[in-house]
């Protein structure tokens, strides 16, 4: 597959792991390619009449329930729209924002969001490097590793939380008996004690996800050089040195990815904890998508959640684009 | 860990050479045990839990092996709660969504692949964005766009949002696997004469085969597990998919029978299990080649 990727692609150089949006590279739109020019292998421009046709079928249902309830969504934020109201929504500019500014709730929902998704995507990822390089390695029983690696994946996330309920339960948890076992004492209400229902819960998010993080690291070790490897190895670099200056700058860009990706999708998760604690006890696990869940869907505030749901969205985007921007530039520096 | 004959120097350099790289392997196997044990006790312990019969889980000292293995659970579960009516949703919902979004999703994968245009970069750049879109944001929006079709609490209405929802990752592999299909092959097709949509059905549909079975079962998966749409769109027992009627099982004080509900579970799982196995390959091999160009 690669092989052929590179046949298509235009240039030497575009950037690794670059930006999406750069088909539009090279200046002139493709339509305008003058007739008989048939140019170099993937350089096939087709007209964009052509090209609209195809992509027609997929575009209108992206606009009307993807593009489309996005800017309503964002539109919404700015009225006092409820459920079931008879009067007519109006438009109230930053009321709600100015509301939200001002509620404790909201901020606290917050910072256990921004707590849950660092907690799960830091330890996520630093075990999925560890189990992709040992999967990299020539050991026995990788087919096994890599059977048990699609359970947390294909699962259903309601099965997860009901799963570690059943493991976290107080008399008949596994977990419990383990800990009596050991002579640790009787075990404790993980999920539902005060100082202990947010990291057990982070802990199910870190299980959950780490498969996809893995396969995505090991497909880029597996992209990794050998011969560089073994260069290193033979100029005496030690195991560490050898990751520091060969793997992980082959992975980088993948790492970087993925684990954006896990952090976005950390922040928006809903059904683990939805199942695991319901936000319980006293709050202590409840997401800002569960609070915005509750305050849209039981309390019918459309116009208050929706704000909940904009303010969610600028922060990510901020936090998302310093990391980038910092990964990126600690990159070049080097 | 290279060892043996590049090993320079004395013998005895390269027996201790041999001797940590044997503690290296055993560190290592010793850490992927532990990974083993890590991802698979909880399912263990589910399975273990759906087979139990009452009395055992009601003991203080639950074992990992059920001493009386029985399917009363199973049974209890189907009288609980209609799952075989949720199932049955589950299905039709995640089949016609599977299929829709595949069929929608695939010329325009095309043209992300090979069209160098601003269309392309665009379908890209909202693929890449769709996956930052908190679901709050949207389903509010979804949620009143669907009432004013009459498609709340309907079936209908939560497949048209699976197929958008499974667009992206459908997108992003069938792009990739567009790719892998050599751009000569089309080329000789168009000096045959073959137009744009001939070649793309007579030539490259059947070579992305494979490409678009995976496709459309990972499309089905996502949608066979998907929980939160589900829950705010549909109200009525009769209409909910299986991951909603689950989560009746755990009660309003979240007092769950820990029987019926692990084995009710754990039936739930087994349809993405089987078929996720079936597709591993080819889902992280599609990942990987999506990523290539990206």
């Amino acid at each position: 597959m690669t092989s052929v990727t590179a046949v298509q692609q235009s240039g030497p150089d575009e950037p690794r792991g670059g930006r999406p949006g750069r088909g539009g590279r090279g200046g002139s739109p493709p339509g305008s390619r003058r007739p008989g020019a048939s140019g170099p292998p993937g350089g096939k421009a087709f007209g964009d009449r052509a090209a609209w046709f195809l992509v027609l079928p997929a575009l209108i249902p992206i606009l009307v329930l993807s593009v489309g309830p996005l800017l309503y969504g964002i539109a919404l934020a700015f009225t006092d729209a409820q459920s079931g109201r008879t009067r007519s929504t109006q438009w109230i500019g930053t009321l709600n924002f100015q509301d939200l500014l001002h509620d404790t709730l909201f901020w606290d929902s917050f910072r256990i969001g921004l707590i849950w998704a660092a907690g799960v995507t830091i330890p996520q990822f630093l075990l999925a490097l560890g189990l992709a390089l040992l999967l990299n390695q020539n050991l026995r029983m990788r087919w096994l590793a890599r059977a048990l690696a699609i359970i947390p994946w294909a699962m259903p996330e309601v099965v997860v939380g009901i799963m570690w309920r059943l493991v976290y339960n107080p008399d008949a948890g596994i977990l419990n008996e383990t800990v009596r076992d050991l002579g640790l004492g009787d075990g404790r209400d993980w999920l539902t004690g005060l100082a202990t229902a947010l990291p057990a819960v982070i802990l199910v998010g870190v299980w959950a996800g780490m498969p996809q993080t893995t396969v995505a690291l090991l497909a880029g070790l597996q992209n990794t050089p050998r011969e560089l490897h073994e260069a290193a190895a033979l100029d005496g670099a030690g195991a560490w040195r050898r990751f520091r200056t060969v793997t992980w700058p082959a992975i980088k860009p993948i790492a970087l990815a993925i684990s954006a990706l896990n952090l976005i999708w950390n922040f928006n998760s809903f059904a683990l904890v939805y199942v695991l604690t319901s936000g319980g006890p006293g709050g202590r696990t409840r997401l800002p998508m569960l609070f915005a869940y509750e305050e849209a869907f039981r309390y019918g505030q459309f116009g208050y959640a929706a704000a909940m749901g904009c303010v969610m969205v600028a922060v990510i985007s901020v936090l998302l684009a310093l990391y980038l921007v910092g990964r990126l530039r600690g990159g070049e520096d080097r | 860990m290279k060892r043996g004959p590049m090993n320079r120097g004395a013998t005895g350099r390269e027996s201790t050479g041999l001797r940590t790289g044997r503690a290296a392997r055993a560190g290592q196997y010793v850490a992927l045990l532990a990974y083993l044990v890590f991802l698979a006790f909880p399912f263990v312990w589910l399975i273990s839990t759906a087979f139990k019969p009452a009395r055992e889980l009601g003991s203080l000292h639950p074992t990992w092996i059920p001493e009386h293995p029985t399917l009363d659970n199973f049974r209890q579960a189907f009288d609980e709660q209609p799952l075989l009516q949720a199932a049955a949703n589950s299905l039709i919902a995640a089949v016609s969504a599977a299929l829709i979004a595949v069929v929608i999703a695939t010329p325009m994968a095309y043209v992300m692949a090979r069209h160098r245009g601003r269309l392309a970069s665009a379908a890209t750049g909202w693929v890449v964005v769709s996956q930052a879109f908190p679901f709050v944001l949207v389903i509010i929006p979804l949620f009143l766009v669907l009432k004013n079709l009459h498609l709340i609490n309907t079936l209908a209405g939560l497949v048209l949002v699976y197929v958008v929802w499974s667009l992206p990752f459908a997108l992003w592999m069938l792009a990739g696997y567009v790719r892998a299909v050599p751009a000569e092959l089309e080329e000789a097709a168009a000096v045959d004469g073959a137009g744009r949509v001939r070649t793309l059905v007579s030539v490259v549909a059947p070579l992305l085969a494979p490409g678009l079975v995976a496709t459309a079962l990972f499309a089905f998966i996502t949608a066979w597990n998907e929980f939160f749409f589900a829950l705010v769109l549909l109200k009525t027992p009769k209409e909910q998919t299986l991951p909603v009627v689950l989560t009746h099982f755990l009660g309003a004080e979240g007092v769950a029978d820990l029987g019926p509900l692990a084995a009710a579970a754990f039936l739930a799982t087994l349809p993405s299990l089987v078929l996720f196995a079936f597709i591993q390959r080819r889902i992280t091999g599609g990942m990987a080649a999506g990523a290539v160009k990206h």
